[in-house]
Formats: C-alpha cells, structure tokens, sequence
C-alpha cells in the first residue's frame, strides 16, 4: 500500500499484530511451561506467565534428564541433532550441486534419463521405501551411527533441480568465456558456479538444516543405542515415557533447547536466504 | 601476431542443418576483418569456429602456421569479446582480466603489470578495478571486456557484435575506440556485426555472408561501389539502394525503366543480353533532381524525411508505381504529392541478372 490513511493502517497493524500472537502463542506457553516444576503443571489451569524455576529445569534437563530416566541430561542429544543435521545439509547441497552440473554442463548418453531418475525419486520419500532402506542401511552395518542417520537421507532430488533451474539460468556465454580464459570443468565449477550459487547454496542450506533437524521417523527406526539419539526423538520419548504423568515442564525445555538451533539457522542467513529464492539476475 | 587462414570451412549441425557452406579466407596479420549479414546468415557460427568453440565440420582452419581444428579455445592464442559481455558477475574488475592469466600460470607481478596497462590504455580507473561488474555502466562493462581480451596478449581478437547492447550515442564512441585499438596494437582481428555502418567504418576488408554462402569479399568501398550481387548492394549503403526491374532493349544498347524513359548503356557490350529482364540497381544519393526534359523519371513524391544534413525522398514513378528513394544533401522544399524529374548518372549503375542475382559488368 502505497496510500498513508491511518484506519488502514490501523487495520494492517491489527491483522499483523493478532497473527504473530496466534503463531507465538504456543511458543510462549512452551516457554511458560519450562520455567515451572512439576506441581504447578499439574494444575489446572494452566500458567500464562513465568514461574521462577527456569535455570532450575534447564540444569536438570541438561545433567540430570527426566526422573526415572538414566540420569543423563540431553546434551549429547542435541550435538547427534547438530551432527546429523549438518551432515544431511552439506550431503545434500554437495551431491545436488555435482549432479546438477554434469546434467546440465555434460553431455552423455541417456542424459535426460538420469535426469528424469532423479526426478522421480520425489515420488519415494524415506517413509515409502522405509523398510527396504532399513534393510539396505542394516546390511551395510550402519546401523547406530551417523552414517546410517543421515546417508538415506541425502540423495535429493529437490536440490539436484533447484541447482539445475539456477544452472540454467546462467548465460551459456560466461563458460565459453571461461573456455577461452583456459578454464576446464573444475575450475569452471569452482571458480564460477559455486560462486555464482552461493545465495542459493545458502537458502537450501536453511531449508536442509531444518529438514534434518527435524527427522523424527528415520532416527526412530536405525538407533537402538541411546547414545545415538537426536533431541527431536527424544521429546517424543519423554511424552510415553514413564507410567506417570509427562513431566511436562521438562518436556517443555527439551523442546525449547531444540527449537534455538534452527532459529539461529533462520536468524544468521536470513538475509541470504531470502536472497537466495527471489534473487532471479544473474 | 598471425593470419587466419579458413581453408573451405563448413559446419553442418547434428540435426543435419548445414549452416556454413564453405568459406575460404586468409585474414593477414594486422588485418581487420569484418563478417557482416543478417541475423541467422551465419557470421557468428564463423567466428565461434574460429573461437573453438564450436566444432568445424570440414575444412581446415589455421592460425599462424598451426592448424587449430581440433584444439582448446585457451590454446589457440586468441581472445574473445561477446555480445553480452560475458564478464563473472562475483569478481572484481580486476579479477576478471586477471582470471585467464591465473589460470595460464604467470606471476602477480606479472599479471598486476599486464592488469594495469590494460586499464590505462581501456582508461579504467584503479577504483573502478575494484567494483562489480554490475556497479559499471553499460560502456564501462564493455571496456574491460575488451580489457580481459587485451591482457592475453593474443595473435587474433574475434569480436562477437560486441557494441549491439549499447546506445547509439555510447556505439559510435566504442567504434572509434576499437578502431584506434586494433590500429594501435596491430593484432589481427576478426569482428561480426549486423550492422553495414559498423562494418564499413571499422574493417579493412569485410566478408557479407548470407545463409552460410560467402556473398563478397572485399574492401568497404569495393562492395559500396561494385557490390558483387543483389545482396550485397541492397545490404551495403543507408537507405538501400534501389532496384528497378527494366528490360533490355531488342538493339542491346539502352534499358527500358518506365513508358517513354529508356538509358542508353554498354556501348552495344550487352547485346547477348537483348530484350531480357535485367534488375538495375542505382542508390539514393546517386539519383538526382534535374531539369524537366526527356529521360527523366516523373517521381511522385509520398514522403520526405528530414535528417538535417540530407533530405530523403520516397515516392514512386510508373504504372506499377515502383518505389525509389532519392537522397540530396542539405534542406529541400519537396512537398508530397509533388512530381520531380529525376536521373541518374551512368556511372552509379548496377546492372544485376533477375535469375542469378549477380553483377553484370558492363
């Protein structure tokens, strides 16, 4: 809107002001419900404001974990989250960013195939092939570790497109110039592709972090070993858990240590990240 | 320093389009060669063949001594300007020329050294140097293309239209500068355009293709003054020159161009060509207003164009009211629909065969 009346603008700020309370509403009351102990969560109703006991929920949700649990905190939860979404995130942009350019920049027999191969495999997320893949990660002895949490994972045709749409975009001039400059395919790649990506590489690391972080499913099925779990599996461990009631306020500062992570993610690369999916000029 | 020798070059597409039908050339050392046409004749697959960056089909294609068919564009000692630039939009003013220099292995001191002189000579500041690409004007961005041409030191510079992206203003100016360039450095160059302007104002010698056939060879003045085929001389000169259908007459001496105005020529020279169709072809500023008398065409005029420093006149004479265009210097008081008598002197015919388009000599 470009006209200044004030009753529209009342009107804006109205609409936006109660749709951040309805989308932060929930989050206020996670954190709400991580600075109380137990007693207080047992009765209803519940808070709306925060109660004293924050750092007392976090330093046992850290060193001590859940009561009746083994006494770890969930610590190491969150670096196995960290780990695995950082793998997943890198696995993908290197074998999208690769594939895309021998699709795009080579040409060899059955090209388009592969490309349609690919492409296909949108069809075939992990829940649909989940248990030949268990079968294939099991077989190769991936179970348990992080290679098993995150190789299934990071085949990905979403990214091996994007890259090929914002391949395509880049003059067919800018690699003959390189060809003249001496410029073989590497160098082409390293020095003028990659670069050239980089908004793009970014946004689809935000996008891939996030997607890795939040693997549920997956991580459920390859990790026995609780030394392997991720944060997100846990939170889900902790609600069936215990014969009792949830421990709900140390629930809820599980699931608010896990949320900080990504939205540091969104918060560092927003800019490039916005960049990345409307920036069309190259 | 070296010639270019093009040995019956042809390319024939995968999908069996044969877009170059064999070209023959030697561009000389020094020389600058200019391929001109319209769009789709050609003129770029050429010099992209020269570039190595397309695959010659048939022929040879030397550089220098060498013959170049089947070798690296980085290899064969040239350097490319493009159409659209072409500049790495992440890098620096500076590392685009130094890019190719990297990559050839020199040293920083070596490459700062060639990097500078070729800013002063292109008058590219040192902060400039330092921008984006994108943070240049549109004049700007071409010079240090030319620059990261310069820096290679090559034996052969191919220009791919590299002026059709900027004003007209900014186009005359780089001419000039290109110009002044190739003068300067003496490095054989080989330059496409679409543009007869450009051609005839930079090259030594120019090449008209048309449809992948070598339509002439030959100085600007060679193709303004004895263009070899109707192509040529309706796509050499501005405004076009005209082309009238006349009629040998039975005595082979004169040719009939309207009722009543006949032109005596050839000296009885073309009397294997009696009472045939001939294609005669004379340019606007070759025509002029004359006296009211015998053998004057009676012009009707339908339009007037004033550009300042010429008047062109458009109308149309005959039955079959055939167009003609007639250009005189300075401001003339012509009004539409006014007839004015116009001949042409005899030594501005052409005289072209309907059937083969070719020049007739006479």
């Amino acid at each position: 809107m470009i006209e200044n009346r004030p009753f529209l603008k009342f009107i804006e700020h109205l609409v936006l002001i109660l749709g951040v309370l309805v989308v932060a509403f929930p989050l206020w009351m996670t954190f709400v419900a991580a600075t109380h102990d137990a007693a207080r969560m047992g009765q209803v109703p519940l808070p709306v404001l925060p109660g004293p006991h924050f750092f007392r929920n976090l330093d046992v949700v850290l060193n001590e974990g859940l009561w009746g649990g083994d006494g770890s905190g969930v610590g190491y939860m969150l670096v196995n989250s960290m780990i695995m979404a950082l793998l997943i995130a890198f696995g993908k942009i290197v074998i999208s960013l690769t594939s895309a350019f021998a699709i795009v920049y080579f040409r060899f027999p059955f090209r388009m195939g592969f490309f349609w191969l690919i492409f296909i495999t949108l069809m075939l997320p992990v829940e649909v092939r989940i248990l030949p893949t268990y079968e294939v990660v099991a077989k190769l002895g991936m179970l348990d570790n992080y290679w098993g949490l995150t190789v299934p994972l990071i085949a990905s045709a979403t990214a091996t497109f994007m890259f090929r749409q914002v391949f395509l975009t880049i003059p067919d001039e800018l690699l003959e110039a390189a060809r003249i400059d001496g410029a073989g395919p590497f160098r082409f790649f390293k020095d003028i592709l990659v670069p050239m990506s980089r908004t793009n590489i970014a946004a689809l690391f935000v996008i891939l972090f996030i997607y890795g972080w939040n693997q549920y499913l997956w991580p459920l099925l390859v990790t026995t070993d609780q030394s392997m779990y991720t944060i997100v599996m846990q939170i889900g461990r902790m609600l069936e858990g215990a014969e009792e009631a949830p421990q709900w306020h140390l629930i809820m500062m599980t699931a608010l240590l896990s949320v900080i992570p990504p939205v540091l993610v969104v918060l560092f690369m927003q800019k490039l990240f916005v960049q990345g999916l409307t920036e069309t000029e190259k | 320093m070296a010639s270019v020798t093009l040995d019956n070059i042809q390319k024939t597409y995968p999908n069996g389009f044969k877009a170059i039908h064999g070209v023959d050339v030697e561009v000389k050392d020094g020389e600058f060669l200019v391929l001109v046409g319209p769009s789709g004749c050609g003129k770029s697959t050429l010099l992209r063949m020269v570039a190595g960056l397309e695959t010659v089909t048939d022929g040879s294609l030397k550089i220098g001594e060498r013959e170049v068919n089947n070798v690296e564009p980085s290899k064969r000692d040239i350097a490319m300007v493009f159409q659209n630039y072409a500049l790495y939009p992440h890098m620096s003013v500076y590392a685009n020329m130094a890019y190719g220099l990297k990559i050839m292995g020199l040293g920083k001191a070596e490459i700062d050294e060639r990097v500078k002189n070729a800013a002063s000579i292109l008058e590219l500041t040192e902060e400039q140097l330092e921008r984006k690409p994108r943070e240049l004007s549109g004049g700007q961005r071409q010079r240090v293309a030319m620059g990261r041409a310069i820096v290679r030191k090559p034996s052969v510079f191919l220009f791919d239209e590299p002026l059709s992206n900027l004003d007209a203003k900014l186009r005359v100016q780089m001419r000039v500068e290109i110009k002044r360039l190739q003068e300067s450095l003496g490095i054989t160059s080989i330059y496409v355009t679409h543009d007869q302007v450009e051609a005839m104002t930079l090259g030594h010698r120019l090449m008209v293709l048309n449809g992948g056939n070598v339509e002439q060879l030959g100085t600007p003045l060679e193709l303004y003054e004895k263009p070899a085929s109707l192509f040529v001389a309706q796509f050499i000169g501005s405004p076009a020159m005209n082309i009238v259908d006349t009629k040998m007459h039975e005595n082979g001496n004169e040719v009939t161009i309207a009722q009543n105005v006949s032109l005596a020529l050839g000296g009885g020279r073309l009397k294997d060509r009696a009472g045939q169709a001939l294609k005669l072809g004379v340019r606007p500023e070759h025509l002029v207003i004359s006296e009211e008398g015998a053998n004057t065409l009676p012009l009707i005029v339908t339009l007037v164009e004033h550009l300042g420093a010429d008047t062109l006149i458009h109308g149309h004479f005959g039955d079959d009211k055939t167009d003609l265009t007639v250009r005189c210097s300075g401001t003339q008081s012509v009004k539409v629909g006014e007839k004015l008598p116009i001949t042409a002197s005899l030594d501005h015919i052409h005289l072209f065969d309907p059937a083969t388009e070719k020049r007739i000599e006479f």
